[in-house]
């Protein structure tokens, strides 16, 4: 027999429930059992704990310990009372605004702001002076005292609702107001008001035990935990487990209230699981890259060799190696997912803490950084810019953008903070930024995407970078403004240069920026080529073909020469074994694929290509 | 101020005095407009509060079921007792003539006579207000100063992938002091520090000694709860792009935290600390009463049982008032730190 799997209940909801649920049976029990004796006078005053008195006794004589499980009826009695007048008319209150006229509900939203923001104990201390001190008294007080809180979430939750199509429907069929409250927002809302039910029981119960700990809520003879734990306090210094009793009380039933409630909120709104933890698998065998032929000359200023990049054991960077020269713009292109901004980070040595990386050799600038538990020295701030994807997301909305600019100078090259503004203001002339005096006191938030990319560009060549690393910087833009900021890019290496590390899922970007273009794929570069020939579609892996034939080219023949979307998806990382990864989508996959991965060869032209159906031999072969 | 060139904000920037078609002026000058648009809604909030405050005082009296002054007077003084009361009351007066001259002596600082003490309530107020807001800014800074500490560690801590040893510890412990009713944690501060370390005094007052056992009491409880607050923000602000951004600045992690990060998490938890601070108030009240402060919260409770209703009323005006600067220094502070607050909810 099959039953349907129900979802657990949480733990929490579980342990809060059988919490109260003991407190209920005291509740009950407790007074039938021991009323008398927690009433009776002995001669034994203000004893400690002993096998008679558990918890000792108070200045009467009176067994504590009774006391305490007697006085949990009236305690949880007042608790559920004051409990109910705050859900009772903080709900009607938050809930019935909403359904009142438009004046109505945009004033009453701003009074129960206004009132969520005073304290609690005011309106509680007004209603015992004007009611004297008592146990009816003390229960309106922290009724009233917490009914904002509920009316601001019921005013809330109300306010969503009412804006649902069905409650619009019934009140445009003529609904009466009475009628649309209960039969179609409050529904709507019992499974939140719940939960804060449950968690203002809590608050109540301390409250309520606050007020009456003050001689402000039960009067003699009356007792409940409050009281016994002003009496514990005053008998501190004879019997200090007095106030145990009382304390746990309440501790115990707050707890329980507040595990009930977070545990129904989890119950009814299950957060997303977490990442399911990939398994740890063995990774293949890395091939080495061969040295990458000097094809340009020129210093290297970037380098580095077999990184590998790995998330909980998953390989996101599978043995990457990359040199760039000094004055050279080099592409990364790939899916998103195959690797590149992570190859990109490493380089810059940016990555989150959760990720692992290893390189045989890792240098920028002469500066080695391939050790990973060795800091970057803060010279690299200085030898590499970095500008990032979405410049609305990568300025720092609390401070001013010339704060920011400037930072880097300040701190690492002692520049004082007048010449550094003159020279962030230069930059960002530079960079075609409008009115850059006004710009550098201004928040991130009050310029356009165009304008903050500019200025992120401007940060990051402000001191000069031999190196700098761009990832996808048009990506977040608008088409104009990209080919703006590409134009932008190509002159500064123009001017300055500054060597260039080419991020983009746009082959066209990097075709039309780069003089050497590496595609990536599942974490490898698997064809690196001169950008000439990539445009004149001489590449030789059959990735790179199918990522040109699945761009619009920016002189191609739509009639001749179709867009051809590439079919599959590439792998998630950890599931790529022994085989070439793109042997799955490939259309030029042979058994040898699936068995071996490709080792990175040259090809005739010069570039590299990690393919079995490149392979020289293989190639006559076929 | 002899300043003949501009009244309006100076601009500073290079080249002064060179005309700036498109500079620093419209900004500043529009954020001023910003900043007056934004304070003015808040002082008409303060004006409603402050309104409804004193009508609430007023009203204590008032509302008082049966008749106040043989509340007062007890229930074995003669007829012509409770009318004398009643006349001190302002009873016998018409409503609103009762109204105006109790708004009248608040504007010149006059709110009644104790009738328990025979002192006038100004001076009673004027004495107690001082221990009152000692203990509460005390309890402030033990909030803020553990709070932040606290959450800013746990947070970084978790960010760096160390976060699975300490973070179950941590939730657990703030969990736990954040539920702790100020009553029991000062009780239990007593018992522990007075009675069986006898490193502090049982009674409280002003010197640190004596303060620091009360502060702890009220200022523990919020902060444990601030404290997950700042932890949830600070990870939230650390996973940001711009801390990458600041990351490949290669800055001192000092710099990084208090420049960067810092900021932006006190920026989004001041407006729930305002809520923590308002609680702080309830807190001092009930927590004075543990250590025999002699401030505003034992007074109010005395007044209370002995149905002095001068006393009452000023107390409760004057804890409304603290609440009402406490929230508009918060809203202050929330603009100063982040701009953009005083541009939102215009609409």
């Amino acid at each position: 027999m099959r039953r349907e799997r129900r979802r657990p209940l949480p733990a929490m909801l579980v342990v809060g429930a059988v919490l109260l649920l003991v407190m209920v049976v005291i509740a009950v029990v407790a007074p039938i059992v021991w009323g008398d004796s927690a009433q009776a006078l002995t001669a034994d005053i203000r004893q400690t704990g002993s096998s008679a008195h558990l918890l000792g006794t108070d200045s009467l004589g009176r067994d504590v310990l009774y006391r305490t499980l007697v006085a949990t009826r009236l305690t949880l009695i007042m608790a559920l009372c004051a409990t109910a007048v705050a859900v009772g008319i903080g709900t009607l209150l938050g809930a019935g605004v909403v359904l009142a006229g438009r004046f109505v509900r945009g004033v009453g939203a701003r009074v129960i702001d206004l009132l969520v923001s005073y304290p609690p104990i005011i309106v509680a201390l007004t209603v015992t002076a004007i009611f004297s001190p008592g146990r009816v008294s003390v229960v309106f007080a922290i009724g009233l005292a917490f009914c904002p809180q509920f009316a601001r979430l019921t005013n809330t939750l109300a306010a969503s609702v009412s804006a649902r199509d069905y409650v619009v429907v019934a009140r445009l069929l003529g609904t009466g107001r009475a009628r649309l409250l209960s039969r179609h927002v409050l529904p709507n809302i019992a499974a939140p008001v719940l939960v804060l039910t449950s968690v203002g029981f809590a608050t109540s119960i301390v409250a309520l035990s606050g007020l009456s700990f003050l001689g402000l809520g039960v009067q003699q003879p009356s007792f409940d935990w409050g009281m016994l734990l002003a009496s514990g306090l005053r008998d501190l210094s004879v019997n200090p487990i007095e106030s145990l009793g009382p304390s746990v009380g309440i501790l115990l039933t707050g707890l329980g209230a507040g595990l009930l409630g977070d545990g129904l909120a989890r119950y009814w709104e299950p957060r997303q699981h977490a990442l399911p933890e990939r398994g740890s698998r063995a990774s293949a065998r890395v091939p080495k890259a061969p040295p990458v032929a000097a094809a340009g000359g020129g210093d290297v200023v970037a380098e580095l060799r077999d990184l590998t990049v790995s998330a909980r054991g998953a390989e996101l960077v599978r043995g990457v190696s990359l040199d760039i020269r000094a004055g050279e713009i080099v592409g990364l292109v790939g899916e998103s997912g195959s690797g590149k901004s992570v190859t990109a980070m490493a380089m810059a040595r940016l990555l989150p803490a959760a990720l692992t990386w290893t390189s045989a050799r890792h240098q920028v600038n002469g500066i080695d950084l391939s050790r990973a538990d060795v800091p970057p020295p803060t010279r690299l701030a200085t030898d590499i810019g970095v500008v990032f994807q979405d410049p609305a997301s990568c300025f720092n909305p609390a401070l001013h953008v010339g704060t920011q600019l400037t930072e880097v100078l300040r701190v690492h090259r002692g520049v004082p903070r007048r010449q550094a503004a003159e020279l962030a203001v230069q930059r960002l002339r530079e960079v075609r930024v409008s009115a850059p005096e006004s710009r550098m006191h201004q928040y991130p938030h009050e310029l356009s995407g165009g304008m903050r990319q500019r200025a992120m560009i401007a940060m990051a060549l402000l001191s000069e970078p031999k190196l700098l690393i761009a990832d996808e910087p048009t990506t977040a833009l608008d088409v104009t403004v990209q080919a703006d900021v590409l134009r932008l890019l190509h002159q500064i290496n123009a001017d300055h240069g500054t060597a260039m590390l080419l991020i983009s899922h746009d082959i066209n970007v990097v075709s039309a920026l780069c003089q050497r273009v590496c595609v990536m794929y599942a974490g490898r570069i698997v064809e690196e080529v001169a950008v000439a020939d990539l445009r004149a579609g001489r590449v030789h892996h059959p990735y790179t073909k199918a990522l040109l034939a699945a761009s619009p080219g920016e002189d191609a023949d739509r009639a001749t020469n179709p867009l051809r979307p590439l079919p599959g998806r590439p792998p998630r990382p950890g599931d790529v074994g022994d085989a070439c990864s793109f042997a799955p989508r490939c259309p030029l996959a042979m058994p040898r694929c699936r068995e071996e991965d490709p080792l990175p060869r040259p090809t005739p032209d010069g570039g590299v290509a990690a393919c079995h159906a490149v392979d020289p031999a293989l190639v006559e072969i076929r | 101020m002899t300043s003949i060139t501009s009244p309006a904000a100076p601009v500073p920037g290079p080249g002064a005095g060179a005309p700036e078609p498109t500079g620093a002026q419209p900004v500043r000058g529009r954020i001023a407009r910003l900043w007056l648009a934004y304070l003015a809604r808040r002082l008409a909030g303060v004006v409603a509060v402050l309104v409804v405050i004193v009508l609430l005082t007023f009203m204590i009296v008032r509302w008082v079921p049966g008749d106040p002054a043989r509340l007062i007077v007890g229930f074995d003084a003669g007829p012509a007792q409770v009318r004398q009361v009643r006349e001190q009351l302002g009873l016998t007066q018409p409503f609103w003539q009762q109204f105006g001259h109790y708004v009248g002596g608040l504007f010149h600082g006059d709110l009644g006579t104790s009738f328990v003490t025979s002192q006038p309530v100004s001076e009673m107020l004027a004495q107690r207000l001082p221990l009152t807001a000692q203990l509460a800014v005390s309890a402030l800074i033990v909030v803020l100063l553990v709070g932040f500490l606290l959450g800013v560690t746990a947070g970084v801590l978790d960010h760096n992938g160390r976060g699975r040893y300490y973070t179950a510890p941590f939730t657990a412990v703030t969990s736990l002091v954040g539920a702790l009713p100020e009553y029991i944690t000062g009780t239990l501060l007593v018992y522990l520090f007075a009675l069986t370390l006898h490193w502090f005094p049982v009674q409280g007052g002003p010197s640190f000694t004596a303060m620091l056992m009360p502060a702890l009491a009220v200022g523990l409880p919020p902060a444990a709860v601030l404290a997950r607050l700042v932890r949830n923000e600070t990870v939230g602000v650390l996973s940001q792009e711009y801390i990458t951004t600041a990351t490949s600045k290669r800055l001192s992690s000092a710099r990084l935290l208090l420049r960067h990060v810092l900021p932006n998490v006190v920026t989004s938890t001041l407006t729930l600390s305002g809520l923590l601070l308002v609680a702080l108030l309830g807190g001092t009240v009930i927590t004075e009463n543990v250590f025999n402060i002699p401030g505003l919260g034992t007074e109010v409770v005395q007044a209370i049982l002995r149905s002095d209703y001068p006393s009452v009323q000023g107390i409760i005006l004057v804890l409304g008032v603290i609440a009402v600067v406490i929230n508009l220094a918060v809203d202050i502070t929330l603009g100063l730190l982040d701009p953009r607050v005083l541009a939102r909810r215009v609409a």
